[in-house]
């Protein structure tokens, strides 16, 4: 089986609510936290999602 | 020069300017230029041959020469497999891909037409030795008139009503009218989506239809043809700025989600009406005899 889609980052600033094998970002604020995102999201040419407002993955489509 | 000649000639004549006529570079700029159109005519002066030079052998009384007419059709599903791998080929390349049901469309009318060819080469010919040349010109030119029908299948505008339905955001989700599309997390992305996208409502008119609509290779040649008409904004490594589109699981409807450089409502529906309903797309739940047995 080809996986398709696989989390790349997690982007957050609520470190309480993130664990696991993807690479972790922790942001002081929200400016740095879409700062971070939107690098992210060209670096890995894959797509910011917002799960909450606190908390951003970027996936591999 | 025998009795054959002149209406062997003229056959493959009206063959050959047959496959010109069906041969159009148009919006979907396949085949391109010089070299892709030569390839095609030749192999339409060749489909003009078989069927001009069959004739002759049926009236020969050479009935086992016919035979190699199965040699064309051999010889034309060659062609249909040339242009389904240098279509797949490219379609890696796109910014907005074909798909794989477009791809195999493009590919059977390349087949199908050299077919229509040697109909008019034949029907050409055969009218020249029964009667003369003024009766085997009118009879070509209704064959070409039938090619030129079978040629356009029916469009998108025939299924359903286009409506325009600018795309808005719930949170960080993208919709189309009440059609959820995909999660944008970035304010920044949002402002461009909300700039530069488009979106669309297609309402299916009858129950075959939503089928049809719903078949992803159809909607990607909706978003094939829209981006190649309309230009896209993306490039290679910005998946967030992908068009889409996606279905209403309740009554079948699809929200086209599109990012043109060109953003007029009334073009984009325009070419959304003129997208080419797939062959392969196509289905037909009214004809199933159990579905009707139970709903009756």
């Amino acid at each position: 089986m080809v996986i398709e889609k696989a989390v790349l980052a997690i982007i957050t600033m609520n470190k309480a609510k993130v664990s696991g094998g993807a690479p972790i970002f922790i942001c002081e604020n929200m400016d740095e936290l879409h700062k971070t995102a939107a690098n992210l999201e060209a670096i890995t040419d894959g797509i910011a999602h917002a799960l909450s407002d606190e908390l951003f993955i970027i996936v591999k489509h | 020069m025998n009795e054959y000649t002149m209406p062997i000639v003229f056959g493959v004549v009206v063959g050959t300017i047959a496959r010109m006529i069906m041969l159009r570079t148009d919006y979907r700029q396949y085949p391109t230029y010089l070299h892709g159109k030569i390839i095609h005519v030749a192999l339409g002066f060749i489909a003009a041959s078989l069927g001009a030079v069959a004739v002759p052998a049926i009236m020969e009384m050479n009935f086992t020469a016919v035979t190699f007419l199965t040699v064309a059709a051999t010889q034309f599903r060659e062609v249909r497999n040339m242009e389904r791998n240098t279509l797949s080929e490219i379609d890696d390349y796109e910014l907005v891909s074909r798909g794989k049901a477009y791809i195999e469309g493009i590919a059977i009318s390349f087949e199908s037409r050299n077919y229509l060819v040697i109909l008019t080469a034949f029907v050409g010919t055969l009218f020249y030795l029964i009667w003369n040349v003024y009766i085997a010109i009118i009879g070509a030119f209704i064959c070409l008139i039938i090619s030129k029908v079978l040629q356009s299948g029916s469009t998108i505008r025939d299924l359903v009503e286009i409506e325009y339905a600018p795309p808005h955001f719930d949170g960080a989700g993208l919709y189309v009218d009440n059609i959820y599309i995909m999660n944008i997390g970035l304010p920044e992305r949002q402002e461009e989506i909300l700039k530069y996208g488009m979106g669309f409502v297609l309402t299916p008119k009858n129950i075959n239809v939503v089928n049809t609509i719903a078949h992803l290779g159809q909607r990607q040649a909706i978003l094939h043809d829209v981006s190649v008409s309309l230009g896209v904004f993306r490039d290679s490594g910005t998946p967030a700025l992908v068009p889409l589109i996606k279905r209403d699981l309740d009554d079948g409807r699809i929200g086209v989600f599109i990012l043109p450089q060109i953003r007029d409502k009334d073009k984009a529906m325009k070419i959304i009406g003129a997208v080419p309903v797939l062959e392969t797309a196509i289905r037909m739940p009214s004809k199933s005899n159990t579905r009707n047995r139970e709903v009756n």
